[in-house]
This record gives structure tokens, C-alpha cells and sequence, in this order.
């Protein structure tokens, strides 16, 4: 039987991708450029019985997503950069009490309201710096159509998983491009449910850590209450500034994430196993990259991709591996030097690391890269 | 035989964090006779709150109880109810958290008339932050950030909720305390999104402020001030000065969101 | 490679990014190969330069924009004076001859009619100029077939204008074929 395939736009994708998942629950805020998800989410979600709501401003889109995954949905909301700035208030609130939901964030300039129309990767920062305090960050940042629809999918499996916020970041080339999308069937990509507590409710802690750093977490309207705040909070939910309490969850928060690296890091090693410059890329900017790997390797220079598709938790663990093995890295991106910073990070100096920064609306093109690649000597 | 409000509070979460002198536990006793009159089921009762001294009220009720950020109460109230219409969603919180930080949730959540009911205790002042002028502080008082007087005009909530959409309105006091129970009673059964002001006092940041000498002349402000809407109709406006009326303010049927979303739902589905 | 890249350019509301969207849908869905098609707007709804890009290509597409362009529809004066600097030496140039009277000079080959009026005209609508430039664009960069390019037009539009798209297409088709002939 062959598969059902579409011609799709990446933010259509994305849509599809959380139905997919099973989300029933939708909350946003109309932003270009990521409108479509809430267009294609309008009609879709009744169908199944879903909810979708348009709310009064993008923090009550973000309130709104919490509320319904704490009363059992699977939540999605989408936005852009000046949404995404305030969403953070209550980004922060799904960290501290645990609350899984997949925020779609579109990249394009900023800061305040920069270029709508236009690309950009400038929003990687914010997704694990953006929220004051400290908290996990996965953040995930897709190259193509296919890969939006089943990174959307891992978001929701991951933010079940690890209960807890996860973004997918497309810049708004991925978002807005269009390509074939081949449909998986049901239960070919496994979808993961939310974790529920198997004790009774009158035993039931929201914060039990008795069976891991990922305490099950119960639905409002489910037979168990429970109190949720976005006070530190010891394991019975309740608040607390006891300090060893505090420094146990906090660390635990984190740690759940962190402690996880390798579950949660994706990446793509593309012709790296001689590379003497390798291309650290991703979103379409990845796809530059790749184009001109190809042309170097044509004209006889040993480069390479990685290709970054798990931005936060960052592949430390990959890139320090490199940075001694290679010449030096190239980091083209549509902003001023993020993800370089985390690329000098992990090269500790072993490794030079050029960075090709445009925040001028217009794609990295091929050249430019093919260009800077010639630079590493 | 009294009345036990222990069957409703958290064992183990009392003492509360208010004042002496401060009405919220009148509120909170009110609020836990009403779930008694009308037999809520405590896990199919969500309890939600934003963030100030009024907030902290859901911590001691035994229920779901959700206690979220500064003014949010209302749009993450709007997710639970929307994702289980099943429940009852009762919201509780200050003026100031209400009516400037969440102002626009609280007129977004009256205009589409959503089947929950919000408590709003307005004590005309933030006091968990030491007692600064909230959009309800009357023109000329005194708070920690007017010292020369309040330059600005209050909310009349009850008139903004109604001019919202809500579509029921009730106002009462901390002191008139047999009545709290009663209008929320009423307010949880209307089908819609409905709001019950209770006026409160602060003694600790407004009270003192403000030339009240105790909380006894606080309270009894509370009593000389309320006029019940039956009484006022037979009063002139010169009597009416400086009053405030109570009971319920409005009322009207109709349709509620998420029964209007579940035929958005029936219309997807039918054309499926 | 077999890389072909095509732009479609005018002014917002003319219908060029669903042109090019269904130029892409005919490559990717029906005709087996593989294709990417992305655009760049402005704040308005409707005028401004508008483009919509389309790679085809036998194999994976990598960078999804366009580097040398193939094939340039060029349905004002100003997307024409704007983007025809990158267009290919050998490649097309299709330009409605009523609105686009400056034309560039460089090596490549220029075909022209009123696009516009012949939707107008012929067709019937004004609104189907973009169909009619499709069927340009299909016949005179022989990347997707006739049939499979209509396959793609026919899924794309409301059924209750199936008939007046299958014909703006057809006629553009032809009227290109005359026109470089």
C-alpha cells in the first residue's frame, strides 16, 4: 500500500505532525509568521473532538495551553519572536511545575518586532536563556517539511516524556517552504503517552520522585486533586523555602533533562569521517551548509556537515569531540553569533571557529559558505 | 451543630498567611459554605488563582486548586475548563492581580462568557507587596507609591465586568459575611461567566494609610457604605452618595462558551 | 546535477506563490522528481514585489532558494528590473508584454505576450492570469508534463472553477509555444 503523501508548507506540517501526536488542544495568538499552524489547527481539532481557542494575547495563549495539559490534553501553542519574548512568563511556570505542552516558535528577526516577513535562527538563546531562573531546555530545530511533521511529533513525546515545555524552532524558511510530506501510517512513529500515577489519590504526591526524576504527573478532573503553584514547591506541590528542599528540585529539574543528553540529542553527521572543516548548521541554514560541503569535496577540500537538529540540550558531547580531529569549524547562521558561542564553548580553543552571521532577512547562501570554508587552512 | 469547614481545608496547611484583621478568611469561609450548599465534588473542582495575598486562598481548600502567575488565573482557568467542561472552575484573586496585571484575561474571559465563576476580593490595594495603589484605589487615598494622594481614578469592577459580557454580577462585602456564601452559590449555578466582587479591607497596608484607626472602623465602613439593590431603589441619588450597592447587579441567559464550542465541534464533524 | 530553478515574479495578490506552488506539487506529487518551493513577501496583503521559488530536481534539493535561476516570470516592470540579475546565461525570460515594456538585455531568451489580457480575453477571467502564466512556464521549461502540470492545476483549485483553470492553463500553454516559436 503506498503511503499518503502532500505537498505541504512547514508550518502545515507542524500542524499535522501534533495530530499526529495526539494533540487535542490548541491555544494561540495570530502572528505572522506562524499563523497557519492556528489556521490548520481551527479546522482539524473539532473534527476529532479536539479545542481549539484563540486567546486575547500570547501570554493567555501560553496560560491556556498549561491550564488544558493539566486537565489531561496534549497542548500546542504557536508563535513568533515577539510572542515567543511573552510567552517566557509563563514558559517558565510549564518548567517549574512540570506541565507538558510543545511551543512552536518561528524564527524571524528581531529584537522587538524586526523583519515579520523575513528568516532568521535568532530565537535559539531565548529558548534556554529566555525565562528567567533556571530551568531544562529542549529545543528542537528542524531542516525540512518531513522533519517539521516528525520533530513536532518528538516534541510532544519528549515534553510527555520528560514532563516539561519543549519548543520546536523552524526558521521561517522551514516554516514557510514547501515540499512533499510522506505520511507515516499509525504506530509507525511511536507516540508516547503521559506518564500516570499508579498510586491511589489519596496517596498521590505530584512531585513523587519515588520512581525517578519524572514524577507521573495526574489530570485535573481525573479523581485525583492535587495543588499546583509556581512557588518552589517540595513534592506534595505544595510551596516551600525550606533550602535543601529548594536545591533538590531545582537540581532535579535540570537534571532530568541533562542526565538524558543522549535520548534527547539528535544530529546528523555528514561526511565528517576525514573532514578537515566541518560545517556546523542547522534549519535551513543546514542545507546551505550541505550544498556547499558538496561543492568543496568536488573541488577536492575535506568538509564536512553537523547538522544540529537537538539545539538544547546542545551536542557538547559531539562537538568537543571534533574540536580535536578538525582544522576548524564554520558556524553560518541567520543571527549575530549564537550558536557559534556555544560551538567555541565545546572547541575550547582546540579548534578555530568562523562564523558566518546575516541578519539582513536574506538566506546564508552556498557561496558564502564555500568561501569561508576555503579560509580554514 | 456548627458548621465544619475542616471537611474542605487541607489538613496540615493552616495557618494561613493573612493578617489579623484582614477579611480573606471571611471570603475563604463563605466560599467553603458554598461548595458545602451545593455538594461539589472536590476532584471535579478546580480551583484557580494568580498571584497576591487573595491567591494564596486555593493552597488551603482541598481540591484541584491551581495556583498560577500574576494576573494569569483566568486564561489558564479558560484551559482547564475548555479541555474538561465537566468541571467546576471557580477563580479567586485580588484587585489588582484581577483588574491591571489581568485585565485583559479577566475581560476576555467575561466577553466569551465562559462557564466559570471568578471571586475578585478587592481591598482596593496590593498587599502582599507592602501596599501600593492598585487600579481600584479610590482618587485621593493614600498607598506606599501615592504619598500625596492617588491621582488616579478606580475601576468600578462590577460595571467593567458587566460592560465586558459577563453575564452575572454580584457584589458583596467581608463584612456582610451570611451573604458571601449565598451570591456565590447563585454565581457557580448561573450558566456563564460570572463574577462576584467582595469589598475587604487591609489593615495592614491600606487601613493604616489611611487614617483607619482599627479594623473594627474598617469593617463597619464596609457595613455604612453597602446598600443592598432593593434598598437603592427606593433611595434618592443624594442618598446614594458615597454608597455602594451590593446583592446582585446583573443577570441575564446566554449561551455559554463551551457549550457554543461543542457545536463547533458537531458543525466540524458533520461536514467531515 | 539536474538542479532547475524557476522564480515567479509580480506584485502581491496576483496569484504568483499558488503558481508556483502548483509548478512544485506537479514536479513533487506527479511527476516523481523531487521539489522545493519557497517566496518572500511583503507586510501587504495585496501589491508590493511578491516572488515565489521553485527547485526542482532529480535528487535531495539542498539550499532551497535559488542561487541561477532557469526560468524568471516576470509579471511587472519592477520584478522584472529586480530580479532578472540573477537569471542564467540561456535561460527564460517570460514577461507580460503589456506591463513589462523595458526589457533587460543579457543572453537569454525572452518570451512575451499580454498574460493578463489573454486570461482576460480568451479566458474569460482576469483572475486566472496566473493559471495562464503556469502553463506558460510549464510549456517552456518542459520540467513537468502537460498532463502531470494539470493534474496539479486541477487539484489546487475549487471544484466550481475546474473548468475555467483547465482552460487558462491550456491557453497559456499554447499561446507560449506560439509566442517563442
Amino acid at each position: 500500500m503506498s503511503k499518503k503523501v502532500a505537498f505541504l508548507q512547514g508550518n502545515e506540517a507542524a500542524a499535522q505532525g501534533a495530530l499526529y501526536a495526539g494533540c487535542n488542544f490548541f491555544g494561540g495568538y495570530p502572528i505572522t509568521p506562524s499563523t497557519e499552524v492556528a489556521e490548520v489547527m481551527s479546522i482539524e481539532l473539532p473534527k476529532i473532538g479536539g479545542k481549539f481557542i484563540q486567546m486575547e494575547d500570547e501570554i493567555g495563549a501560553m496560560a491556556v495551553v498549561l491550564g488544558a495539559s493539566l486537565a489531561g490534553a496534549k497542548a500546542l501553542t504557536s508563535t513568533s519572536g515577539p510572542g515567543l519574548s511573552l510567552k517566557q512568563e509563563l514558559i517558565g511556570y510549564g518548567c517549574i511545575a512540570e506541565i507538558p505542552c510543545v511551543v512552536y516558535n518561528v524564527m524571524r528577526g528581531g529584537p522587538s518586532t524586526g523583519m515579520p516577513t523575513g528568516p532568521s535562527q535568532s530565537d535559539v538563546m531565548s529558548a534556554k536563556w529566555g525565562t528567567h531562573g533556571d530551568h531544562p531546555a529542549i529545543c528542537l530545530t528542524p531542516a525540512s517539511v518531513q522533519e517539521t511533521y516528525e520533530e513536532v511529533i518528538r516534541a510532544f513525546n519528549l515534553s510527555e516524556k520528560y514532563r516539561t515545555p519543549v519548543f520546536v524552532m523552524p526558521d521561517e524558511i522551514v516554516a514557510h517552504m514547501r515540499e512533499r510530506v510522506v505520511f507515516p501510517e499509525k504506530g509507525e512513529i511511536e507516540v508516547l503517552e503521559r506518564i500516570s500515577p499508579t498510586v491511589t489519590p489519596d496517596a498521590y504526591k505530584p512531585y513523587d520522585t519515588s520512581c525517578g526524576d519524572v514524577p507521573p504527573l495526574a489530570a485535573f478532573g481525573s479523581g485525583y486533586k492535587f495543588h499546583v503553584t509556581g512557588l518552589n514547591k517540595a513534592q506534595d506541590g505544595f510551596p516551600t523555602t525550606k533550602a535543601e528542599l529548594v536545591q533538590a528540585e531545582e537540581e532535579r529539574q535540570v537534571r532530568k533533562v541533562d542526565a538524558n543528553v543522549d535520548d534527547i540529542v539528535h544530529f546528523e553527521e555528514y561526511l565528517l569521517d576525514d573532514a578537515d572543516v566541518v560545517v556546523v548548521a542547522y534549519g535551513s541554514t543546514s542545507r546551505s551548509a550541505r550544498f556547499a560541503v558538496n561543492i568543496a569535496r568536488e573541488q577536492g577540500i575535506k568538509a564536512g556537515l553537523f547538522r544540529i537538529k537537538t539545539f538544547w540540550p546542545f551536542p557538547d558531547k559531539q562537538i568537543k569531540a571534533l574540536a580535536g580531529k578538525v582544522k576548524g569549524f564554520i558556524v553560518p547562521e541567520m543571527n549575530l553569533g549564537m550558536c557559534s558561542l556555544e560551538v567555541e564553548r565545546n572547541a575550547q580553543g582546540k579548534a578555530p571557529v568562523l562564523g558566518i552571521f546575516r541578519v539582513d532577512g536574506e538566506p546564508i547562501n552556498p557561496d558564502q559558505i564555500l568561501a569561508k570554508i576555503k579560509e580554514v587552512k | 451543630m456548627a458548621f465544619d469547614y475542616d471537611k474542605w481545608i487541607r489538613p496540615g496547611k493552616l495557618p494561613h498567611i493573612w493578617c489579623p484583621g484582614c477579611g480573606h478568611g471571611i471570603v475563604m469561609k463563605g466560599l467553603i459554605r458554598a461548595f458545602e450548599t451545593l455538594q461539589l465534588k472536590k476532584e471535579n473542582t478546580a480551583l484557580v488563582s494568580g498571584i497576591g495575598c487573595a491567591s494564596r486562598l486555593p493552597g488551603y481548600i482541598d481540591c484541584c486548586t491551581l495556583h498560577t502567575a500574576h494576573g494569569r488565573a483566568a486564561a489558564f482557568a479558560t484551559g482547564v475548563k475548555m479541555a474538561k467542561p465537566e468541571m467546576d472552575v471557580i477563580l479567586v484573586g485580588g484587585d489588582g492581580d484581577g483588574t491591571a496585571i489581568g485585565g485583559n484575561h479577566f475581560i476576555h474571559a467575561c466577553r466569551r462568557n465562559i462557564n466559570m465563576t471568578y471571586i475578585i476580593i478587592n481591598n482596593y490595594i496590593y498587599g502582599m507587596t507592602g501596599g501600593q495603589f492598585s487600579p481600584c484605589t479610590p482618587t485621593g487615598h493614600k498607598a506606599s507609591t501615592t504619598p500625596y494622594g492617588n491621582p488616579d481614578p478606580g475601576f468600578d469592577i462590577a460595571k467593567l465586568a458587566i460592560g465586558a459580557g459577563a453575564t452575572f454580577v454580584a457584589r458583596g462585602t467581608a463584612y456582610h459575611a451570611n451573604q458571601i456564601d449565598k451570591l456565590i452559590v447563585e454565581a457557580i449555578q448561573h450558566k456563564g461567566f460570572s463574577v462576584v466582587e467582595i469589598l475587604d479591607d487591609c489593615p495592614t497596608t491600606y487601613g493604616r494609610r489611611n487614617k483607619y484607626k482599627s479594623v473594627i472602623e474598617m469593617m463597619n465602613r464596609l457595613k455604612e457604605v453597602a446598600v443592598p439593590v432593593k434598598a437603592a431603589e427606593k433611595m434618592s441619588a443624594e442618598q446614594l452618595e458615597g454608597k455602594v450597592l451590593t446583592g446582585i447587579l446583573y443577570k441575564e441567559v446566554k449561551p455559554d462558551y463551551t457549550s457554543e464550542y461543542a457545536k463547533v465541534i458537531e458543525r466540524a464533524q458533520a461536514a467531515k | 546535477m539536474s538542479r532547475y530553478e524557476l522564480r515567479f515574479s509580480g506584485a502581491g495578490g496576483q496569484g504568483l506563490i499558488t503558481a508556483g506552488i502548483i509548478m512544485a506539487k506537479a514536479a513533487s506529487i506527479y511527476e516523481g522528481k523531487q521539489a522545493v518551493q519557497s517566496q518572500s513577501y511583503g507586510p501587504e496583503a495585496r501589491g508590493g514585489a511578491s516572488k515565489s521559488e521553485v527547485i526542482i530536481s532529480d535528487g535531495p534539493i539542498d539550499y532551497p532558494k535559488a542561487t541561477t535561476v532557469d526560468a524568471l516570470l516576470a509579471m511587472t516592470q519592477e520584478a522584472c528590473n529586480k530580479y532578472t540579475h540573477d537569471l542564467k546565461k540561456g535561460g527564460i525570460l517570460l514577461v507580460d508584454s503589456d506591463l513589462v515594456k523595458t526589457l533587460p538585455e543579457g543572453n537569454f531568451k525572452i518570451v512575451s505576450f499580454p498574460i493578463i489580457n489573454t486570461a482576460k480575453n480568451d479566458v474569460g477571467r482576469e483572475i486566472v492570469a496566473n493559471i495562464v502564466a503556469l502553463g506558460a512556464m510549464v510549456a517552456l521549461t518542459g520540467q513537468v508534463s502537460r498532463e502531470n502540470a494539470e493534474k496539479a492545476v486541477l487539484s489546487s483549485v475549487p471544484e466550481a472553477f475546474l473548468e475555467l483553470n483547465r482552460k487558462a492553463f491550456s491557453i497559456g500553454y499554447d499561446k507560449a509555444l506560439a509566442a517563442s516559436a
